[in-house]
């Protein structure tokens, strides 16, 4: 029984800010079950079932019935934007307004591992989402099988991909957060709308898709529906999954430098 | 903790310029001085949080920007505005905290009680922090410091927003740490408070030291024994009518202070000249007075 204050190891220090953040959650999980998981069961029933009963299966949904080819798109969009949520507002509020981050930044704890422990928290929180969408979708009959599990894998990567460098952005803000007004109706939802979750990117104007390319939702999509439907292919699993990784590397090396210019003032 | 031209510099902006320090281990020490003056800055690197820009500094042996986590791991830091979750309740913003510093949870737990009995709010244990009043979040402030029995506690004015009741019980409480031998320092603009805890205090202005002794030594060697307040009407006051009845005198808005050995003889002197305040008071010199003499201001502005 450790009595004596000391410097924790740094994945123990990362993992005491997550435990710091999860005593919070506890406590207010209520309010973002409805848009973290209802959400996007909402959408799945709505578009998978409602408007999918007009969609006949075909080559454009890999010979699904719409349901099953939207569900695991579903799962990596509604990730990336409980990501995009949990990377915004609550980093900026410990800045500015709760201010926790100064409080844990003068303990042992260094500005470096609260960034691991914040990014570890937010996959964990997805992470908690994602299974519950997954548990509603499989009840509905909307999953194919088990290759599914692996979805959930790229899910996580991708929203974690997205969700980096907007916390290193987030960083940098001192207003009230209206720039975040701008990443989601200019970023995430476009990126929702057209990166592929819903209908395939090929039926987009050919200028547009290399845009459509840039973002981490429609490399995650190709991938979430090819683990789920068993159509894996070695070189373009590798691509998407370079992209991801590079994305979230640089992310989070921009998140460490943000808040140490932040908070080491 | 030892300084030796230590500096902040905030972009073009020099808030420290060059400052020479040594607390000794068991030490209560002050730090007076104007909005502005750059004691909280100072304070911010000496608990490795903020990093120097120039010159030497030392905490419990150690360099803060190569040993910052090692050195936190000993501090207790008290900051000038208060850094709860506002979300959590008073229990839980103890116990995150503890376990920051790799305490265990039973340890935290038990540590946590003591904490709220000595901050007088057990009763509001369970309750969230977001509700408290300004002088209940303060004190628990002042109890997260605590959690991990620092050898060195910082506290940048501890008692500002708490009522007199409140500020002492924390005097008291301070005291008590001081005597187990636990470093303090302090910023403050209460007088009182500096005389009451400290056993040796500077005086900052603008960035730099201008004094520096035990409060009674800086009495002594920039103020006089007594001093004369007169304090006239609005606007009829007139400092050249008593410039040579005191060593020296200060005008307040409201009032004229007279610095001399013996106050009631300079009172005596005015009423023989004519002169009427509305009322008058001999009293002994304080900080306030060494304060205003070095600063040009007075401590609560
Ligand atoms: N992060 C910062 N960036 C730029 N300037 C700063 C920063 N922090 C402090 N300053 C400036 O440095 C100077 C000293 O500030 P500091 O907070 O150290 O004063 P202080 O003595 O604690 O004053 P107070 O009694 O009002 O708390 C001020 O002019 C302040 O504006
Ligand atoms: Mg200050």
């Amino acid at each position: 029984m450790a009595i004596t204050a000391h410097v924790p190891s740094p994945p123990r220090a990362a993992w005491l800010v997550v435990e710091g953040l999860w005593t919070w959650y506890r406590r207010n999980w209520r309010s973002s079950v409805v848009s973290s998981v209802l959400q996007p069961v909402l959408y799945l029933v709505a578009l998978g079932f409602g408007f999918g009963s007009q969609v006949r299966a075909g080559a454009a949904t890999e010979g699904l019935p719409y349901v099953q080819y939207l569900a695991p798109a579903l799962l990596v969009a509604s990730a990336t934007q409980t990501a995009a949520f949990e990377s915004t507002y609550p980093v900026l509020s410990a800045f500015k307004w709760q201010r926790t981050y100064l409080g844990v930044t003068a303990t042992p704890i260094t500005s470096g591992q609260l960034v691991a422990g914040q990014l570890t928290w937010i996959v964990l929180r997805l992470g908690f989402s994602a299974v519950a969408f997954l548990l509603v979708a499989a009840l509905l009959g909307a999953l194919t099988g088990p290759g599914v599990l692996l979805s959930l894998v790229f899910a996580l990567l991708t929203a974690m991909a997205f969700a980096a460098p907007v916390v290193a952005y987030a960083a940098t803000i001192d207003s009230e957060g209206q720039q975040f007004n701008v990443v989601f109706r200019f970023i995430v939802m476009p990126m929702t709308m057209f990166a592929g979750t819903f209908f395939p990117v090929e039926q987009l104007p050919a200028w547009v898709r290399p845009l459509v390319w840039l973002t981490p939702l429609w490399h995650g999509t190709e991938l979430s529906r090819a683990a789920a439907f068993g159509s894996m292919e070695l070189l373009p699993t590798l691509g998407h999954l370079a992209y991801l990784v590079a994305l979230l590397g640089v992310g989070a090396h921009l998140a460490r430098r943000t808040f140490l210019r932040r908070l080491a003032v | 903790m030892h300084a030796r031209d230590l500096a902040k510099r905030f972009g073009d902006f020099e808030a420290v310029k060059g400052i020479d320090l040594d607390v000794r281990p068991g030490e209560a020490f002050g730090f007076l001085g104007p909005n502005g003056a750059g004691k909280s800055s100072t304070m911010r690197m000496v608990a490795c949080v903020s990093p120097r820009t120039g010159g030497e500094l030392t905490v419990l042996g150690m360099d803060p920007l190569a040993q910052g986590p090692r050195i936190r791991a000993r501090l207790g830091v008290v900051p000038q505005q208060d850094n709860l979750d506002s979300e959590l309740t008073v229990r839980e913003n103890l116990h995150v905290y503890g376990r920051y510093f790799g305490l265990s949870r039973a340890h935290v737990r038990a540590k946590a009680v003591e904490l709220l009995e000595f901050a007088q709010l057990s009763d509001r244990a369970d309750d969230q922090v977001e509700p408290l009043s300004g002088g209940m979040k303060r004190r628990l402030t002042i109890a997260r410091s605590l959690i991990n029995e620092p050898e060195l506690l910082l506290l940048d004015e501890p008692t500002t927003g708490l009522d007199p009741q409140a500020r002492h019980l924390l005097w008291d409480r301070l005291f008590r740490l001081k005597q187990q031998g636990v470093t303090l320092i302090v910023t403050t603009h209460y007088m009182d408070e500096a005389e009451q805890l400290c056993d040796r205090l500077v005086v900052m202005d603008a960035g730099r030291i201008v004094a520096e002794g035990s409060p009674a030594e800086l009495i002594a060697q920039y103020s006089t024994r007594e001093v004369l307040e007169l304090r006239f009407a609005p606007g009829t006051q007139d400092v050249a009518a008593v410039a040579d009845l005191a060593s020296r005198v200060e005008e307040l808005p409201d009032r004229l202070l007279l610095y001399t050995a013996d106050g009631e003889a300079a009172l005596a002197a005015a009423h023989a000249r004519g002169i009427t305040p509305l009322s008058s008071l001999v009293r002994r010199s304080t900080l306030e007075d060494v304060f205003l003499r070095l600063t040009g201001r007075t401590l609560v502005d």
